[in-house]
């Protein structure tokens, strides 16, 4: 069983005191625990479970301006009382820091939602196993899938965040996550591919049919690529490659980024970045949000933020410690972003595809081509060939590059936003990028 | 070395009767302990910006019939805890049996000491040296804008227990010193990292100062991404540098040899043993012994002596990488290439240090033999898509080849090659072997482990160039 809030409480509040006692004057901890179950399946058969039961706390103190932390997963009482004797020293000889301290005590979550964000449902390894037999006997009807893996993780979580300004708070949290890997094999190629789906209730996830039928039919369509010659191209991503973009305009727009100076979005308040018709909206609390928060990892209250208003760049995710570097007010996104999306465009996916003659549509892309500092994106990339609105064959070895400064400029949004992760996209078009082939 | 059971109600005959009781009708498995001691400290923005310590307690308990794993950990080393652990893994495999549970052979060698890096140092030393880093790039140069300095360090034992009592014990040090810096010039930034590290103390790599080497290093990266112009777009000849670059055999080569994919034949290669898969003159080893170094390991996470596994030599595939489940299912021994990032993985086989053997050209010669094409110096990540052999990898410094000579430096571009075949575009290999500086980590399947990697200069006829200059 996961450990109940008056347990992480307990040592919670053992831990403020001691850091206390030993003349911290401030201290925070995060104590959580995490069960989670997963069974695998490869080729129709039983392949692997797995059980995890994991414990974590983590406690910083502070001694006016220095600060140290430590982390443990080993909560017995002798073992804490060593890690903090060992934090506060290392305090106290750690240079200050007038940046360090805990949130403004205004900003303090105090009105905690229920987000519905906990399903106590629990699903016996032997029903997983059902759902995965259904998934896998689906995914392999076709005789070009030749391997299919597939798993079932349920996972349930509690935490408790307190500090010794007398903020202690804390709430459940579960999820269910299904997914199936196909490769497919024809006298060509053999490629893989894969669907899954993840939510916070069981009743809310994919049927097994569906999720393995959608990963036999993308892989069995990439047999036979080809590679395409370099060109100046209009690309599309497909919306679980255009949500990665959002992965990165969230990373160059933390407060961390801002204040070091290590950002291409540096500066950038109040200017244009985007093509006017694009929207980016921050949403905490999203019921059922695969993101939702009540408050962020330093106990400060979360709204709805919205980061980019036609094109243009209103706020960055601030912290606290960043915020009083930039002379910023923590927006509750110490932990990065919660919700985030792209509003839907105007643009059904249909007439996206037929917008120009000749596309490239992106279905997944590899390496970690990003570079926040300058905005320049090269990543290698694997898609299909689209003339006139029409799939014509599937591409790859190939690379695209650009610079995000200017592919920001030119993004076109479809009107076909779901809400599938923490971070949504619609499916999304970019003119004039290059692709590196023959 | 650590005594798992000081604490807890738990005795090393509990631990025995409760390992061989349920692992009595499978084909193998184990109980892993492990505490994990670690730090890192870091230097950012001119200031102290963390220090932490973090322990980690806690056991894995699996068990193997056939080519089904169950697995069971916890962060509570007691009776009860392992006794949870033992009945999970007894409902997975409840209607399957196995007799295997081939012994492990055992080594005398070590390689490395068991210290533990973090009390080797104090902490106002690190805070000097990292201090020093700081103030000697940003006065050396007024274009530098920002500086990162850090260091982490870690001490990890464990203790494998085996069905019978069996038990085998490692300590594991590990450390790294990594320095990054941002130049800003004319409103252009570029950055320049650079890390040491390997498994040994922090002073023997800071010996006569050398950490001012690794702030060169870093500075030197970055003033020559200053001056980088757009990369060429699509195929030519490239020459990679010796080194780290050998992260493309890691890559294109290195994952595709080891033995689960090939097992359920999801890996390029798995039809391909024996055969060509390179040209003349390439061999590559995989190689858990030399000493100290990021990548090596005196026992694998079963527990198993690790060794250097030949993988292609002369062009010719010898050997895939494997750890015990894998060689047993297809019917060879384990290569001592099993490892788990920490307690809370199942033990996958892995690199070790993967390294590509000098031949007898010179870079110079590589050089002069290319028209047009880019020379490849230092590379960030890689990644690669096993099923198809696709595998890319940024540049981090690389420069133009115009007519047989090095031209003007070229901004981050990533390649991307095809690694079934493009050690075929080997043409030549040069006889400038040498190691990566201690750095690297790999993923797989959500854990990291770390690795080394080494190559001579080599030159690769065509591959393609990412860039937007068409």
């Amino acid at each position: 069983m996961i450990k109940d809030q008056e347990y992480l409480k307990s040592k919670a509040s053992y831990c403020l005191d001691l850091a206390k006692k030993l003349g911290a004057t401030d201290a925070s901890v995060t104590v959580g625990n995490s069960i989670s179950e997963t069974v695998s399946f490869r080729n129709k058969v039983l392949d692997e479970s797995n059980r995890s039961d994991s414990l974590a706390i983590s406690i910083e103190t502070y001694i006016d301006k220095k600060k140290s932390s430590i982390s443990s997963s080993n909560l017995l009482t002798d073992n804490l009382k060593t890690l903090i004797e060992k934090c506060f020293e290392t305090t106290k000889i750690t240079p200050e820091d007038e940046f360090n301290s805990l949130p403004d005590k205004e900003l303090l979550a105090k009105n905690i939602k229920d987000l519905n964000l906990y399903d106590q449902s629990h699903l016996e390894n032997d029903k997983k196993i059902d759902y995965l037999k259904e998934l896998e006997e689906t995914a392999s009807i076709d005789n070009k899938i030749v391997n299919t893996e597939s798993g079932f993780t349920e996972n349930k979580s509690n935490f408790i965040l307190a500090n010794s300004d007398g903020f202690c708070n804390g709430y459940k949290s579960s999820s269910f996550t299904a997914s199936c890997v196909t490769v497919a094999k024809n006298e060509n190629s053999m490629e893989r591919d894969y669907e899954f789906t993840s939510k916070c209730h069981l009743s809310d996830i994919s049927n097994p049919l569906e999720l393995g039928k959608v990963a036999a039919e993308q892989t069995i369509k990439k047999l036979s690529p080809k590679k395409i010659g370099s060109d100046k191209i209009s690309i599309i991503f497909d919306k679980r490659i255009s949500k990665g973009f959002l992965s990165s305009f969230a990373g160059a727009i933390s407060a961390s980024s801002i204040a070091r100076g290590t950002s291409f979005l540096k500066d950038k308040v109040n200017q244009q970045i985007f093509s006017n018709s694009v929207n980016i909206t921050d949403k905490p609390d999203l019921i059922k949000g695969m993101g939702s928060k009540c408050f962020d990892s330093e106990g400060v209250k979360t709204e709805t933020l919205n980061l980019v208003k036609s094109g243009i760049l209103n706020d960055y995710l601030v912290d606290t410690y960043n915020g009083k570097k930039l002379n910023l007010k923590s927006n509750g996104r110490s932990g990065g972003s919660t919700n985030l999306y792209f509003e839907n465009g105007k643009i059904s996916y249909r007439d996206l595809l037929k917008s120009h003659s000749k596309i490239l549509y992106v279905t997944e892309t590899i390496g970690h081509g990003t570079n926040l500092v300058t905005g320049d994106y090269s990543v290698g990339a694997t898609g299909f060939l689209v003339e006139d609105g029409e799939f014509k064959y599937p591409v790859n070895e190939i690379t695209i590059a650009g610079n995000f400064n200017e592919m920001f400029k030119k993004i076109t949004l479809a009107n076909d936003l779901e809400f599938k992760y923490s971070v949504n996209s619609p499916t999304m078009m970019i003119d004039g990028m290059t692709v590196a082939g023959k | 070395m650590s005594n798992f059971f000081e604490k807890s109600d738990l005795t090393r005959k509990d631990v025995d009767e409760i390992v061989s009781e349920t692992l009595k009708n499978c084909d193998d498995g184990e109980i892993y302990f492990e505490n994990s001691k670690s730090e890192s400290i870091l230097l950012d923005d001119n200031k102290i910006k963390s220090s932490n310590y973090n322990s980690d307690l806690g056991f894995g308990f699996r068990a193997i019939s056939n080519d089904v794993v169950a697995y069971s950990h916890s962060n509570e080393i007691s009776k009860d805890a392992l006794k949870n652990s033992a009945e999970n893994l007894k409902s997975t495999l409840k209607s399957i049996k196995g007799t295997y549970n081939h012994e492990i052979p055992k080594t005398n060698n070590k390689f490395y000491d068991d210290i533990n890096p973090i009390e080797q140092k104090t902490l106002d030393a690190k805070l000097e040296v990292l201090n020093k880093v700081n103030n000697y790039l940003r006065k050396k140069d007024s274009t530098v804008k920002q500086v990162t300095a850090s260091f982490s360090g870690e001490q990890k034992s464990i203790e494998i227990i085996r069905s019978g009592g069996e038990a085998l014990t490692d300590v594991r040090p590990l450390i790294r010193f990594n320095v990054s810096v941002m130049l800003e010039k004319n409103g252009r930034k570029e950055t320049g990292v650079y890390g040491i590290g390997g498994r040994q103390s922090y002073d023997d790599y800071l010996k006569n100062d050398n950490w001012k080497n690794v702030c060169e290093e870093a500075l030197r990266i970055a003033s020559v991404n200053l001056d980088s112009k757009p990369a060429p777009a699509g195929e030519m000849k490239v020459v990679l540098g010796p080194g780290w670059p050998a992260i493309l055999i890691h890559e294109a080569i290195g994952h595709g040899l080891e033995g689960d994919f090939n097992r359920k034949k999801t890996s390029a290669f798995h039809d391909l043993m024996g055969q060509k898969v390179a040209s003349e003159g390439v061999t590559i080893v995989d190689d858990g012994t030399i000493d100290k170094r990021r990548g090596s390991l005196t026992i694998d996470d079963e527990g198993t002596p690790t060794e250097r596994t030949v993988l292609i030599e002369n062009g010719i595939l010898k050997n895939f990488m494997q750890d015990r489940l894998n060689a047993r299912l297809m019917n060879t021994r384990s290569t001592g290439s099993g490892r788990r990032e920490n307690y809370k993985h199942i033990v996958l086989p892995r690199m070790r240090n993967t390294m590509m053997l000098s031949g007898n050209q010179t870079q110079d010669e590589m050089i002069k033999s290319v028209d047009k094409g880019i020379f490849a110096v230092s590379f960030g990540g890689g990644q690669v898509d096993i099923t198809s052999g696709k595998f890319v990898f940024n540049c981090t410094e690389a420069y133009e080849i115009n007519n047989g000579k090095i031209g003007s430096p070229i901004k981050g571009a990533t390649l991307i090659g095809d690694g079934p075949s493009i050690l075929k575009e080997v043409s030549m290999v040069g006889n400038d072997m040498m190691m990566d500086p201690g750095i690297g980590t790999c993923g797989k399947a959500g854990q990291g482990v770390p690795v080394g990697v080494a190559q001579p200069s080599i030159l690769i006829d065509k591959m393609t160039v990412g860039g937007t200059k068409l």
